[in-house]
C-alpha cells in the first residue's frame, strides 16, 4: 500500500515541520493557526460530505458539542489534559453524529442543508436557556495539560497547544486522505455524481452518505473541543448559524479534492479576517464577501483545484463536459 | 425445471396510462430475448419492475423460484439481476477504469473499506479482463464525461456484466449510436456474455438486431404482450406489424 504509506510519511513531515516553524513564528500567528487548524478540522468534515454531494450548513452542531464536551468535562469531572478533552469532544460529535444520520441521509440538496441548519439553531436556542450549562454567557475553560504537562508561561502554553493541535490535524488530515482514496472514498465521489448507478452496484446511497455524515461530526466535534480549549471560552454562539456560514466558506474556499487545502484556506481565511478586522474594522465583513466571489469566478472548485489546473489540458476537471452531457 | 425468471400478473399504472397490464412469462436460462414495441408499451417499465426499481400494483416476480417483488435494486443485483440503461447511467467525473473497479471492489465487498486503496492489485485482472471483453482498453485512462455515445454504452453494460450476472437486462443498448456501429457494438456485447450462463433480454427498436441477437421476442403494446416466440414468427405476427412494426418486418 504505497499510498498510504505515502500519506503517512507526509503526515510526519508535515508535522515536524509545522513544530519547526511554530517555534519560529510570533505568538500571535501561533494563536491564529492554532485556531485555523481547529476549524480548517470541521471543514474538512464538510468536504467529506461534499465529495458525496452534500453541503451541511449546521456543522455547529456538532462543532458547539464537541465544545461544550471538552468544556463540561474540565468543569464538572476536573479533567485538563487535552488528549482526553479532544477524544471526549470526538466522541460527542460522534455520538451526536450517528443518532442525527439516519434521519438526514435521505435527503439532499436544499433539504439536507436546511435541515442542518435547522438542527444547529434549535441546539442554539438549548444552550442559550439552558443555565447550568451557562446560558448566553457560556463557559470559561482554563489552560489544558498535555500528557501530563503543563506549559508554564503564555507563550509556551500557546506553542503547546499549536503543537497538540498540529498533531491532531495531520492524524485527522492523513487519515482523511486515506480515506479519499479509498474504495469507500471513490464510492462518496461516485455516488456525487450518480446515485442510481451506486444503488444498481449493490451499495446503499444512505449508508454512504449515513458514515460520510458521522465522520463529519466527529471532526466537527474535534475541531470544537481545539477551538474551546484555544479561545478559553465556549457559548451558545459555537452552534450559530453565521459560525456554521463560516465552515460552508472556508470548504468552498478549499474545495474539496485536496484535505491540505483545507488548512491552507483556513489559515488564508482567519488572517484575512485577522488584518481586515484590524485595518477595516467596519468593513472586513464585506472584504471576506469580496474574497469569496473572487474564489468562486476564478476558482469555482477552490484552492486545491490549482495544482489541477495548472497540468496539462487533458487532465484536468471534466465538470464542464458533465454539464454538456446531462 | 424452475423457470430463471417469472413474472406473474405484473401489474403497472401511472393515472390512466397502463404501463403494465397483467404481465406473466417465463424465461429460461440462458434465452437471448429481445424487447420491442412503441414507446409507451411498458418495456422500460418491465425492466424498472424486475430490478426493484419499481413496484407492481399487483403481481410478482419470481427469480430462481425467490420472489423478488419490491425488493431494492441493490438487493436485486445481490440475487443475480443486473441492468444497463438507455441512457448510460455512469460516473461521469471519474475515469473508465475507476468507474469499473469500483463496480468490482462492490462486488468483493470491499465497498464499505475506509482502508483499501480504490486502485490496488486486487482487481485488476479483473478490470483487465472486462477491458478486453469489451474492448474498451484505449480509453481506460479517460474521464467518462468526454467518451463517445457508443463507448459509453459499452461501458454502462461492463458495469452491469461485472458482478456476472444471472439475468443481465439491457435497456435500448443501441440507441443514440451511429447505424454503423449498431451491430458491432452489439457483437462485443454478446460476445463478451458469451461462454456464460447469462440470460439477456434485450429492449430494442432495431429489428434487424432482434432478428440477428434474439432467440426469443417479446412484443409489448399498451402495456401488455401481444406476441411472445421466435423471432421470425413474431416479427411476421399481424398485430405486431400493424402496433410495432409497422409493415417493416
Amino acid at each position: 500500500m504505497p499510498g498510504i504509506i505515502g500519506t503517512l510519511a507526509a503526515a510526519v513531515i508535515a508535522f515536524a515541520v509545522l513544530a519547526v516553524a511554530g517555534d519560529a513564528m510570533p505568538n500571535w500567528l501561533v494563536l491564529v493557526a492554532t485556531l485555523a487548524f481547529a476549524k480548517g478540522l470541521v471543514a474538512l468534515g464538510i468536504v467529506a460530505l461534499m465529495r458525496g454531494g452534500l453541503v451541511s450548513f449546521g456543522q455547529g452542531t456538532f462543532y458547539c458539542a464537541g465544545a461544550y464536551a471538552a468544556g463540561l468535562a474540565m468543569r464538572s469531572f476536573g479533567i485538563g489534559d487535552a488528549a482526553v478533552l479532544v477524544a471526549l469532544g470526538a466522541i460527542a460529535g460522534l455520538i451526536l453524529g450517528a443518532i442525527i444520520a439516519p434521519l438526514l441521509a435521505g435527503y439532499r440538496g436544499i433539504f439536507f442543508a436546511t435541515l442542518t441548519l435547522a438542527l444547529s439553531m434549535i441546539v442554539y436556542g438549548i444552550l442559550n436557556k439552558t443555565y447550568s450549562l451557562g446560558g448566553s454567557d457560556g463557559l470559561n475553560l482554563h489552560a489544558p495539560r498535555f500528557f501530563g504537562y503543563q506549559p508554564a508561561g503564555s507563550r509556551n502554553a500557546s506553542y503547546a497547544l499549536f503543537l497538540f493541535t498540529s498533531l491532531v490535524t495531520v492524524i485527522a488530515a492523513a487519515l482523511c486522505r486515506i480515506h479519499f482514496d479509498s474504495v469507500r472514498g471513490l464510492l462518496s465521489h461516485a455516488t456525487r455524481d450518480n446515485e442510481i448507478r451506486v444503488e444498481y452496484l449493490g451499495a446503499s446511497v444512505r449508508w454512504v452518505n449515513g458514515i460520510n455524515f458521522v465522520i463529519a461530526a466527529a471532526l466537527g466535534g474535534v475541531g470544537g473541543a481545539l477551538s474551546a480549549l484555544s479561545l478559553g471560552h465556549i457559548d451558545p454562539d459555537f452552534a450559530f448559524w453565521t459560525t456554521s456560514g463560516e465552515f460552508v466558506f472556508l470548504a468552498i474556499l478549499s474545495g474539496y479534492m485536496s484535505v491540505a487545502a483545507v488548512f491552507g484556506a483556513a489559515i488564508l481565511l482567519e488572517l484575512v479576517r485577522s488584518f481586515s478586522s484590524q485595518y477595516f474594522p467596519n468593513t472586513w465583513q464585506g472584504a471576506l464577501g469580496v474574497f469569496l466571489l473572487l474564489i468562486i469566478l476564478f476558482l469555482p472548485e477552490g484552492l486545491g483545484s490549482l495544482p489541477l489546473r495548472l497540468r496539462p489540458s487533458g487532465a484536468k476537471s471534466a465538470r464542464a463536459p458533465i454539464e454538456k452531457f446531462k | 425445471m424452475t423457470a430463471l425468471l417469472e413474472t406473474i400478473g405484473l401489474q403497472k399504472a401511472f393515472g390512466a396510462v397502463i404501463a403494465a397490464g397483467d404481465i406473466s412469462i417465463a424465461v429460461e436460462r440462458g434465452q437471448k430475448l429481445g424487447l420491442i414495441g412503441n414507446n409507451g408499451a411498458g418495456k422500460t417499465t418491465f425492466i424498472n419492475i424486475v430490478t426493484g426499481h419499481l413496484k407492481p400494483d399487483a403481481g410478482h416476480v419470481m427469480l430462481d423460484g425467490k420472489d423478488i417483488t419490491g425488493r431494492a435494486p441493490r438487493q436485486v443485483r445481490r440475487d443475480g439481476v443486473s441492468r444497463s440503461f438507455q441512457i448510460p447511467q455512469l460516473f461521469t467525473s471519474l475515469t473508465l477504469d475507476q468507474n469499473l473497479l469500483l463496480a468490482l471492489a462492490i462486488l468483493r465487498d470491499q465497498g464499505m473499506s475506509s482502508w483499501q486503496p480504490a486502485r490496488s492489485d486486487l482487481g485488476i485482472a479483473e478490470l483487465d479482463d472486462l477491458l478486453g471483453r469489451f474492448r474498451l482498453r484505449e480509453y481506460r485512462e479517460q474521464t467518462i464525461a468526454v467518451l463517445p455515445g457508443g463507448v459509453r454504452k459499452l461501458v454502462d453494460v461492463a458495469m452491469a456484466v461485472t458482478c456476472r450476472p444471472k439475468l443481465l437486462l439491457l435497456d435500448e443498448p443501441t440507441s443514440g449510436v451511429a447505424a454503423e456501429e449498431k451491430f458491432p457494438l452489439m457483437d462485443v456485447i454478446m460476445h463478451a456474455v458469451e461462454g456464460t450462463d447469462t440470460t439477456v433480454l434485450f429492449v430494442e427498436h432495431d429489428m434487424d438486431i432482434v432478428g440477428r441477437y434474439a432467440d426469443r421476442v417479446l412484443a409489448f403494446y399498451a402495456g401488455r404482450i401481444i406476441a411472445d416466440g421466435a423471432p421470425g414468427a413474431v416479427l411476421s405476427n399481424e398485430e405486431v406489424q400493424r402496433y410495432v412494426t409497422g409493415g417493416a418486418a
